[in-house]
């Protein structure tokens, strides 16, 4: 018994070594670029880990100006409008791909899988052209559909290994208790499959939220750049200020959505959902 | 409540697995039927097919008269209890219920009495408001019951629903879906593995052996004139022995000594055209221990002697196994049954022979027994295709 709990105290002593080193290594970026958006213009470079004397201009600064608060708007407009679309054919497309026996099912999986594979840089190009063509540069769509391309086979992977889990049973008890089949898949499968539309959610909004590539290259005005694009833009004051201060306050506040939905998503992704469907 | 006609139903999947052939029953407005047969054979596919949960390959469903081949399930009005009881998970044990009560668009004061009602039969009440994970299987199944019975249908096809229950629970179960349906006269179709259900549930049994019908009968009808060896071995339990044997003028030459044939039985046989070599048939119960019966009941029987190998004491009767010398019958029909109980339930087409004997035997592993048996109980069958030599239904 003792030499027992001497080795679990040694593991847990251990994991919690470990546990300490990793999360470190992931924080010690975050919270530098938490620390220097609190740094006045003069300390900003001294190197102190713990600023010597806060203050929360640089968060006035960025709220001041457009140039922050109108790509913010972008950022979560296109974001969310992309993410809602994107999971809404995702859970269209897995739920044929699970359920269903349909003629190209497998070219379907296989294309989504290319797409994902799919560089994206050597695609920025002909989309520049493409959307100038159409008009969409510059515009909310411009970015919205070229995001849900590219979350739609994530989307559709995650989703389909959810519809998996879920017992066929429940969706022929749904048709004999009267259901259409629309109405099984919304009532009965859909909110089983609650947890994974929700984990599938936040990846795309991430992606969306996060990505600088097409937001740099198919905007240029404000009417359509999202924060991440809106960044590289940011200049001081005058010419020689340096932006170090705003632009790292401005990474603060970008990050605090993705906080917010996660942990708003979290509390939904309940685990064994689907436990007491069947059997015992 | 309606009728039910499966009009030379067949079923053959996309991969070409014939699941289902030309099926003919006609159920009748309330009846009980029972489909039984060992796995595979194709009783969820046919009751699937009576859902509309699976097309139909060829033939006609008719239900109240009327085709129903193409018509969806919902549009069926039938329900269905799953093996599984496939419970909505997300929603508490009233709203699985009022389920497909509020999909036919009904008012929340009928929902609430309807549930309420169906509730109270299945001593459900005090569970209305829990999830389907918290509850016992027993509880499950009960409110897969109430889920089907709510909204009165046509119909209940129920899928083994029962085969997940340890087996006291089962068996009380098994009266309440017993009582159940006597109380609502409703129309069912019920598939089971199990003998006990099979016997005591249904009004008519259909055996199914590898998607064709058997034979359709009242249960007794079935275990007392089976039409073929199929039917023979797999009604009664534990199951019916089988020897092969020889007819030589009105008496049979068997491992269980030479029998003499009743006239009934031989007059059976002739009329049958029996061939020379056929498979005898006897049930466990109807040998006893000769030493208990009187001499002139045991002089109008047969009897033989052998050591008994295993004798299990059940409390009620006593089962005793012998071995017999030759070579058990076996035919295409015993070996799937024998695969389908796993060898060692069907003691009859290993080298064994089971008996049943009264409690008062004194039968003794290990010595030899005179052991007694009614020979006008003999069933002969045809080896090459089954049938029932003595067939007298
Ligand atoms: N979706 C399917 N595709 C192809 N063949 C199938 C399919 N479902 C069932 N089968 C085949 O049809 C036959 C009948 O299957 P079915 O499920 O009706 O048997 P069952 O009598 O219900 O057996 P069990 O007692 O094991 O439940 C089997 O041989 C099975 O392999
Ligand atoms: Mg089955």
């Amino acid at each position: 018994m003792a030499i027992g709990g001497a080795v679990t105290t040694g593991r847990k002593a251990r994991w919690a070594l470990v546990d300490i080193i990793v999360v470190v290594y992931a924080l010690v970026p975050v919270l530098w670029i938490v620390s220097l958006s609190f740094k006045t213009k003069e300390t900003l470079a001294d190197g102190n880990f713990i600023p010597r004397e806060w203050t929360f201009q640089n968060y006035a600064d960025i709220f001041a100006t457009d140039e922050f608060i109108r790509p913010l708007i972008n950022s979560l407009g296109i974001s969310i409008i992309a993410t809602l679309i994107a999971v809404v054919l995702g859970m269209m497309a897995a739920y044929a791909i699970a359920r269903l026996d349909f003629p190209g099912k497998k070219a379907l999986v296989g294309v989504s899988l290319l797409i994902a594979m799919f560089p994206q840089i050597s695609l920025v190009t002909p989309l520049f052209n493409i959307e100038r063509q159409l008009g969409l540069f510059d515009t909310w769509p411009g970015l919205i559909l070229p995001y849900i391309t590219f979350a739609l086979p994530l989307a559709i992977y995650t989703l389909s290994a959810f519809f998996r889990e879920i017992p066929w049973e429940l969706e022929k008890a749904a048709k004999m208790d009267g259901a259409t089949p629309g109405q099984a898949f919304w009532k009965v499968i859909a909110p089983l499959a609650a947890p994974g539309v929700f984990t599938t959610a936040i990846l795309v909004f991430i992606f969306c939220w996060n990505d600088f590539l097409f937001a740099i290259s198919l905007t240029s005005t404000e009417a359509s750049r999202t924060v991440p694009a809106a960044l590289s833009f940011f200049t001081g004051a005058s010419q020689f200020e340096d932006p170090t201060g705003t632009i790292s306050a401005a990474a603060v506040v970008i990050t605090i959505p993705i906080i917010i939905f996660v942990l708003f998503f979290q509390r939904r992704i309940v685990a064994g959902l689907t436990s007491g469907a069947v059997k015992g | 409540m309606a009728e039910i006609v499966l009009d030379k139903v067949t079923k053959r999947y996309p991969d070409g697995a014939l699941a289902v052939s030309e099926m003919d029953i006609e159920i009748a407005d309330g009846e009980f039927v029972i489909l039984v047969g060992p796995s595979g054979c194709g009783k969820s596919t046919a009751l699937n097919m009576i859902a509309g949960l699976e097309d139909i390959s060829s033939g006609e469903l008719r239900i109240d008269g009327a085709r129903a081949n193409e018509k969806a399930p919902k549009d069926r009005d039938i329900a269905m209890v799953f093996q599984s009881y496939a419970l909505y998970p997300h929603m508490s044990v009233r709203e699985n219920m009022a389920f497909p009560l509020r999909l036919a668009k009904v008012d929340d004061a009928t929902v609430r009495s309807k549930v309420e009602e169906a509730a109270e039969i299945l001593d459900l009440t005090q569970h209305l408001d829990r999830r389907p994970s918290n509850l016992s299987g027993g509880q499950r199944q009960r409110v897969a019951m109430g889920r089907a019975i709510v909204r009165s249908p046509k119909a209940f096809l129920m899928d083994e629903p029962l085969s997940n229950l340890d087996a006291k629970l089962r068996g009380q179960m098994r009266t309440s879906v017993s009582k159940l349906q006597r109380q609502l006269g409703t129309t069912t179709v019920y598939v089971t593995h199990d003998q006990t259900e099979a016997m005591t549930l249904g009004d008519r049994v259909v055996v199914l052996r590898g998607g064709i019908v058997q034979q359709i009968g009242s249960p007794q009808f079935l275990y007392d004139h089976p039409a073929n060896l199929f039917v023979a071995g797999f009604i009664g339990s534990p199951s019916m022995n089988f020897v092969p044997a020889t007819l030589e003028d009105g008496s049979l030459k068997s491992p269980l000594g030479t029998i003499t044939l009743t006239d009934r039985v031989r007059r059976l046989a002739e009329a049958a055209n029996a061939p020379r070599e056929v498979v005898a048939g006897l049930r466990p119960e109807h040998f006893e221990d000769a030493a208990l019966m009187e001499e002139s009941h045991r002089q109008s029987g047969s009897t033989f002697t052998a050591t008994v190998d295993v004798l299990e004491s059940m409390g009620a009767e006593k089962y005793a196994y012998f071995t017999v010398e030759e070579e058990l019958a076996t035919t295409a029909e015993l070996e799937e049954l024998a695969a389908d109980a796993g060898s060692a339930d069907v003691p009859g087409t290993g080298s064994t022979i089971v008996t049943r004997l009264s409690a008062s035997s004194e039968a003794r592993e290990g010595r030899p027994l005179d052991v007694w048996f009614d020979p006008d109980r003999i069933q002969l069958f045809d080896p090459s295709n089954g049938a029932n030599l003595t067939y007298s239904g």
